[in-house]
């Protein structure tokens, strides 16, 4: 057993004497929580793991939100002339509802996935600044909480989710919904931000001996390429909400014409941000798929450097076509020539990872569990979308479906079926790794063919409401216009409408069997190694030890995992198992790791993050509360940077017979 | 900004934090943050640079903005820089003495610089030139008064290391600690140049 060194009482002492060892009491005014159990320990933790977990359940819970304002849209719209909402609501209603599909869930949950296997599948033990994950995670958590609360305080943001001027004035959404909203995307884009500090410093700097960049599993991979994306598009939707708020609170005319404002600005700076931020939600699904592809068609990826580089060339290529969201306000010729080319290329290295992702299962030994179902289902489903996606690159064609529901529908084509049924591939994949159960594969089954068919009933008749004209945001519509056979209006806008209910069964479903697996007493504990996986993360117990590894592995393979698993003969070069997972286990852990360091739990990340709706709920309603906010903020931050890094030597295990070093914490400066 | 979880496995090797870049983790994400800042200062540069002609019936750039003066307090934010690079040098010194008397007069320079900005916002608001009166207003004072928040929390920023280093409450590499304000701390002068020339010293 590997030795942690933790500043507690609590944690048994493998072997030596016990003498000398403290609570971290010693901690000073500043002290941390020690380890501690219950729920207060998902309060102050630091573990990647956990944090991942809270991530995902959070985000969950916001794609239920999500999703029941989608459901309502769509009864709205399954009757001539619908009365379940008003047109207000209506507006409140698809707002909120891509608000927080874009913001609250795929984004978190893409976060949630990134937090939990990016460290175990580049070996490391936990993310580079714990606290700031942490602090990450509250701040999405409290920012979503703190936008969704504007529904009970006046009304939610109606101005649509890209917030175009001048329906995002204070003439045209007098409520307080818009200021909620800007504040809250604030507060969620600091989380997005430290996150991506975080992720990028952890995968450039604390892989395992021998993980070279070329090394890293691809999920691994477009994880880094999404953080760098973060890192330069949220600074600017940052500029473009603080110009929104001043305008709204304080008076300052940004996007007002009248006053001889440009309301073009708004949408460069917001499509300068939007158009890298539908990357940062496609690219991690696009990395979960490339994992489960290999594992379920017993092949390598096909063309392994190029899947990363035409990943890393989506993310360079991502920032010059923003653009193509304004082909319909006038740009002149020259622009909308370079962004539609600009358009088109971007296809290329999308196209080359469907061909990779294809190349990698030809001729392959495949079988359909639910995961390999659900990436099939992606590449399938992502490939209509990014096909209606080209069409858009045309300009003249693009003026044609501008703000009609043919967009409606390319974007959820590659949203829900690309976006998110890569998250659901990942949820069947990872689950017995992150609970030790594994979901029911028949229940499974139906969960993914009633959101197939349901996805594709609700968002395939869109593209023909699109072309035959009906606009986006309507909010009714009336027999009397539908058109008649069968481009008649009224047909397609009830499929769509019955559609959505189908996938919110398939939804339900996956649900139900979330509590069927973890309640019924006839699923069994998932082996070791389940689908035979290729990477890191298979390589340790699972769920994971809070070290993750008892021993850091040495990688000298790209997929290691299954290089430790299998030899090739070198003449027959036929492949056959030389071990299994528990025995690469076993061997690993023959000689444990001494002297680990984890990082000790902290209170200051939620306080810090529980200070910034509180300057939200100020700037709308009252100065003191304001003040009250940024003296927890100043407060907050210099807790956390006078808590000591860890705690006193002498609250530390004393050193193991034969350790000549004695205590060697190596510690960061500031906090 | 870091407890990273290390392990010192006997084939590790005591003493050294080994990355796998060589680079320490607060540096580099110093880098990644101060990164991330370009584009913020590039989209209110932007917005500037597309707003400064709009003045409606309110003053123009040329006929409010005081060359000499701002020169000056520029001058002054320059020389932090040079400060700060000396208060890095004592700090990697283990001077503890001389890298709070630097740090202070860093400092002490940044706060007459933020001191200056007020006085000159004072001046153009009496001059007519509102946060609401044209474009070029709200603009101008997005820009600047951005600036002058980043220097402030640079100068708070600094406060606070003299008074961690006095108490010696700074955990870990004290060198580093003073290098990672400093970073931050030209980052903030060389936007200020960028934002000098564009918006003061190029006429609209």
């Amino acid at each position: 057993m590997a030795i942690i060194e933790r500043p507690s009482s609590e944690v048994a002492v493998a072997g030596g004497a016990t003498v000398g060892v403290k609570p971290s009491e010693a901690l000073g005014v500043f002290k941390r929580p020690a380890a501690s159990t219950s729920w207060r320990d998902w309060i102050v933790t630091v573990d990647h793991k956990k944090l991942g977990i809270m991530y995902g359940v959070a985000a969950f819970f916001f794609f239920i939100v999500g999703g029941l304002e989608a459901v309502l849209i769509r009864l709205q719209l399954i009757a001539p002339d619908g009365k379940v909402l008003n047109a207000d609501q209506y507006n409140q209603m698809f707002t909120m509802h891509a608000t927080t599909m874009v913001f609250l869930f795929v984004m978190p949950m893409a976060a949630a996935f990134a937090n939990y296997f990016v460290p175990l599948q580049i070996g490391a033990r936990d993310v580079a600044f714990p606290r700031i994950n942490a602090f990450g995670f509250w701040c999405f958590l409290f920012g979503g909480i703190f936008l969704n609360t504007s529904w009970f305080l006046g009304g939610a943001a109606d101005g649509g989710w890209f917030m175009y001027a001048p329906n995002s004035s204070t003439l045209f959404s007098p409520s307080h919904g818009i200021d909620f909203w800007s504040m809250g995307l604030q507060i969620t884009g600091i989380a997005s931000l430290t996150g991506a500090i975080n992720l990028i410093v952890t995968i450039l700097n604390m892989r395992a001996p021998g993980m070279k960049m070329m090394r890293m599993p691809i999920f691994t991979w477009m994880v880094l390429v999404v953080q760098f994306l973060l890192l330069f598009a949220i600074p600017v939707i940052t500029v473009a909400l603080f110009l929104l708020t001043f305008q709204r609170s304080f008076d300052a005319t940004f996007f007002d014409v009248a006053s001889g404002a440009d309301p073009l600005l708004w949408q460069h700076l917001f499509w300068i941000f939007g158009h890298p931020e539908v990357y940062i939600l496609i690219l991690p699904s696009f990395g979960i798929v490339s994992e489960i592809l290999p594992v379920f068609s017993k092949k390598p990826l096909f063309g392994y450097p190029i899947v990363a580089m035409s990943g890393a060339a989506i993310g360079f290529v991502g920032w010059g076509v923003w653009a193509h969201h304004m082909f319909a306000s006038g740009l002149g010729p020259v622009s909308v020539t370079v962004f539609s080319l600009a358009t088109m290329a971007i296809a290329v290295p999308t196209g080359v990872k469907i061909v990779n992702w294809v190349m990698t299962m030809w001729g392959g030994k495949l079988s359909f569990t639910v995961p390999m179902l659900f990436s099939i289902a992606l590449v399938v489903q992502f490939t209509i979308g990014g096909l209606s996606g080209v069409t858009h690159a045309v300009a003249p064609s693009d003026t044609q479906q501008t703000d009609t529901y043919y967009i409606v529908a390319h974007f959820h084509y590659v949203l829900f079926g690309g976006a998110i049924f890569g998250l659901f591939a990942g949820f069947y994949y990872w689950w017995p790794k992150m609970f030790r159960k594994q979901l029911s594969e028949s229940l499974g089954r139906w969960n993914f063919w009633l959101m197939v068919i349901g996805m594709n009933m609700t968002f395939g008749p869109m593209h023909m409401l699109g072309l035959q004209g009906q606009p986006r945001r309507m909010a009714v519509w009336t027999e009397a216009r539908a058109g008649e056979g069968f481009f008649n209006l009224g047909f397609w806008n009830r499929i769509s409408s019955i559609g959505s209910l189908v996938l919110s069964l398939g939804v339900l479903l996956f649900i139900i069997n979330i509590v069927y697996t973890h309640k019924s007493k006839k699923v069994a504990i998932a082996p070791l190694d389940p689908w035979d996986g290729r990477t890191l993360e298979w390589m340790t117990d699972s769920p994971p030890k809070e070290h993750n590894f008892d021993s850091i592995p040495t990688i000298n393979n790209l997929d290691e995992f299954f290089h430790r698993k299998y030899a090739q003969d070198a003449t027959t070069h036929e492949i056959t198992q030389v071990a299994t997972a528990e025995e690469v286990l076993a061997e690993m852990n023959a000689h444990p790791d001494e002297h680990i360091h984890m990082p000790s739990r902290s209170y200051w990340p939620i306080l810090l993050a529980l200070a910034l709706p509180v300057i939200g709920y100020g700037l709308i309603y009252n100065r003191v509360i304001l003040a009250v906010g940024v003296a927890m903020i100043v407060l907050t931050m210099f807790g956390w940077a006078m808590e000591p890094s860890t705690a006193a030597d002498d609250d530390f295990d004393p050193p193991a017979p034969g350790d000549g070093g004695g205590h060697t914490k190596e510690l960061a400066p500031l906090g | 900004m870091a407890d990273t979880a290390i392990s010192h496995g006997h084939d590790s090797g005591h003493g050294a934090h080994v990355t796998s870049t060589g680079l320490s983790n607060n540096k580099m994400a110093m880098w990644m943050f101060l990164g991330s800042e370009c584009l913020l200062f590039g989209g209110l540069i932007s917005t500037y640079m597309l707003y400064k002609g709009r003045v409606n019936s309110g003053p123009q750039p040329d006929q409010i903005f005081d060359i000499p003066f701002t020169s000056v307090s520029s001058f002054v934010l320059l020389m932090s820089s040079l400060t700060m690079v000396l208060a890095v040098s004592a700090a990697q010194r283990k001077d503890d003495r001389n890298t709070n008397l630097w740090l202070t007069i860093t400092a002490l320079l940044g706060a007459m610089f933020v001191g200056g900005q007020v006085y000159e916002f004072t001046a153009f608001y009496r001059e007519g030139l509102g946060f609401t009166t044209s474009l070029f207003g709200s603009s101008f004072y997005t820009l600047t008064g951005f600036h002058g928040v980043h220097v402030s929390v640079g100068i708070i920023m600094l406060m606070a290391l003299v008074g961690m280093i006095s108490r010696n409450r700074i955990p870990g590499n004290k060198a580093e600690a003073v290098e990672m304000v400093g970073l931050y701390w030209h980052f903030v002068d060389v936007v200020w140049i960028v934002i000098f020339t564009l918006v003061y010293l190029i006429p609209a």
